[in-house]
């Protein structure tokens, strides 16, 4: 199990490893670089020269081959976890996870043969999170911590909080999507005005939607400042949620910084890649958060309220049935 | 019932990524402009007018940016030293790869004959040859790779189709023919971001590409009041009315400027 474990922690990295190939791929606009699919300039996709991977083509064949790997790897993370793990709902978790990133592969190839419609490109890259949040609660449900934990926190406000949290970095990231897709990074070209203003002055599309993200990041620091708060002054004796909470705060800091040197740099790849790289980490790190004060109700009804001594093994409820 | 239904979309999905699979003969384009009056007429050469100009340049123009090929070996290979865009090319005051042509003014009195020779669009040293180029609506137009390396040819226009299409060898051709006026289609190299070109696509014969001494040539026109417009990629448009007569030689001067 533990092999089990590490092998799907792995799949996880991988995974921001990928969304960080195709940030890459869209930070320096090589999305068509490549126009056919699945095939790669004609070639089987991994029969393609390396010598031939040159300009644009670099980051996205790149961003095929490595999601390809992802994509084997998690077939035999779902495989795995339905032969090791006696829990239905994760071994639906695994297939969840594979029936993702099978969709995401035909998204990408359908973007690039339609020639990068927005709304493809923003579901490709929507989906990519949402793959990388069901790898990651794996990773976490699958963790000798998650199923030794003792007496794992019952707090309604907190888990309304992180919930809402969670789902409000998801919705940002998801107008951030939309941004990049739209070509609106520079819609608003200073920062932290918006044309000299504190409101634009003159309104467009782009304009609105950039500006959407600013507000955005504004909404979701208060958010994680709200859920880290309430840790910080209800839980700061937990260690599984103390930690979280920090990262998220280094995680929210970093992507604050990130966000406005990719307008001060004029949108350079690396730092816009980043900023998709980290904006994932901060996803992550609230779902983690999340998780864990929802540990008493994914448990079972049996263990809610459960208090006392470390919930070992499972629940009736999680049993193979 | 659900059998039905998978197999339903399958057949979209592979009719979808069929139609999408792109192509090495042509490509179709949204409807094309407006045909032709009952009435209309050929041209009459023998009372046809011709316009010649040149195209200036007042002030000094933004350096052209310097392109690093680092990114493609054999690119870096063929252009030693010091390459730059193409963005401004001026010589003593004059001004290339403005596409010139007659905007208004003919309306649906005449009737062109489609040209059969093809307008040929080469990359040839990691650069698009012509920068700047036109083509008639329904003329064949051949989308050449003289390099060995690899091309994607894309072409985002607003009233054709846009299209995008990878020559990975050199000698590969491409045709392609656009259906609907437009002046410009940009077209791009997403594998070397560098490499750009602009077709215009018009439909009637009298349109010019202004050469490295700024000059340009409209043949055969007949008479009438002509909006005449001129495009550069980075300065814009720029617009005259002519009035020809029988066998007029007119010649105007368009004057692009630039602040410094």
């Amino acid at each position: 199990m533990i092999w089990h474990h590490r092998y799907v922690k792995l799949v996880t990295v991988c995974t921001v490893l990928l969304i960080a190939a195709g940030g890459m791929v869209t930070s320096t606009a090589s999305g068509l670089s490549v126009p056919d699919w699945p095939t790669t300039y004609g070639w089987n996709m991994f029969m393609f020269p390396l010598s031939k991977m040159v300009g644009g083509i670099r980051y996205e064949h790149s961003h095929r081959l490595i999601a390809s790997s992802v994509g084997f790897m998690t077939i035999l993370m779902a495989a795995w976890t339905w032969w090791v793990d006696p829990r239905r709902w994760v071994r639906r978790l695994g297939f969840a996870a594979l029936g993702a990133v099978i969709l995401q592969g035909v998204l990408g190839g359908i973007t690039v043969l339609f020639l990068l419609p927005a709304p493809i490109s923003i579901g490709h890259a929507g989906l990519a999170q949402l793959f990388f949040c069901l790898t990651l609660t794996l990773a976490l449900v699958t963790s000798p911590g998650w199923k030794t934990a003792a007496a794992p926190v019952d707090d309604p406000m907190l888990r309304r909080v992180a919930t809402a949290t969670t789902l409000i970095i998801y919705i940002q990231i998801l107008v951030g999507a939309t941004m990049r897709h739209t070509q609106a990074g520079l819609a608003i070209p200073d920062f932290p005005y918006a044309f000299g203003h504190l409101l634009p002055p003159v309104w467009s599309a782009k304009i609105a939607i950039h500006f959407a993200h600013r507000v955005g990041a504004l909404i979701v620091t208060l958010a994680i400042l709200a859920t880290t708060s309430h840790v910080f002054s209800h839980h700061r004796g937990r260690g599984e949620l103390m930690r979280p909470a920090l990262l998220l705060l280094l995680f929210l800091s970093t992507q604050v910084t990130l966000g406005a040197f990719v307008v001060w740099s004029h949108m350079d790849p690396v730092i816009n890649t980043v900023h998709v790289v980290n904006g994932a980490l901060v996803l992550g790190t609230s779902l983690v958060l999340t998780l864990r004060s929802c540990q008493v109700s994914m448990l079972g009804s049996r263990v809610r309220g459960f208090t006392g001594s470390p919930v070992h093994g499972l629940t009736g409820a999680e049993a193979r049935p | 019932m659900s059998r039905k239904y998978t197999a339903l979309a399958c057949a979209a999905l592979l009719a979808t990524m069929t139609a999408c699979g792109g192509s090495d003969s042509s490509t179709s384009a949204r409807p094309a402009s407006p045909a032709a009056a009952p009435d209309a007429k050929k041209v009459d050469a023998s009372t046809a007018a011709t316009i010649t100009g040149k195209v200036l340049l007042e002030g000094t123009p933004p350096p052209n940016p310097v392109i690093t090929m680092l990114a493609d070996p054999v690119c870096a290979s063929l252009n030693k030293g010091n390459v730059t865009s193409e963005a401004f090319v001026v010589d003593n005051g004059r001004l290339a790869n403005v596409f010139v042509y007659i905007k208004d003014g003919l309306g649906n009195k005449y009737v062109f004959d489609t040209p059969t020779e093809p307008v040929t669009l080469n990359q040839k040293g990691c650069h698009y040859v012509p920068h700047v180029a036109g083509v008639r609506v329904a003329q064949p137009f051949d989308i050449t790779n003289s390099d060995d390396t690899l091309h994607n040819v894309h072409a985002m226009p607003d009233r054709n189709l846009e299209f995008n299409m990878g020559q990975p060898v050199p000698g590969l051709k491409n045709t392609v023919t656009f259906t609907a006026p437009e002046v410009m289609i940009p077209f791009k190299c997403d594998v070397h971001k560098w490499m750009n070109a602009y077709i215009g696509v018009v439909d009637h014969p009298y349109f010019a590409v202004s050469g490295r001494d700024g000059t340009f040539e409209l043949k055969t026109i007949p008479p009438g009041t002509y909006t005449i417009e001129a495009w550069h990629e980075k300065l814009g448009r720029q617009t005259q009315t002519v009035t020809l007569g029988a066998k007029d030689a007119k010649e105007i001067t368009f004057t692009f400027k630039v602040q410094g």
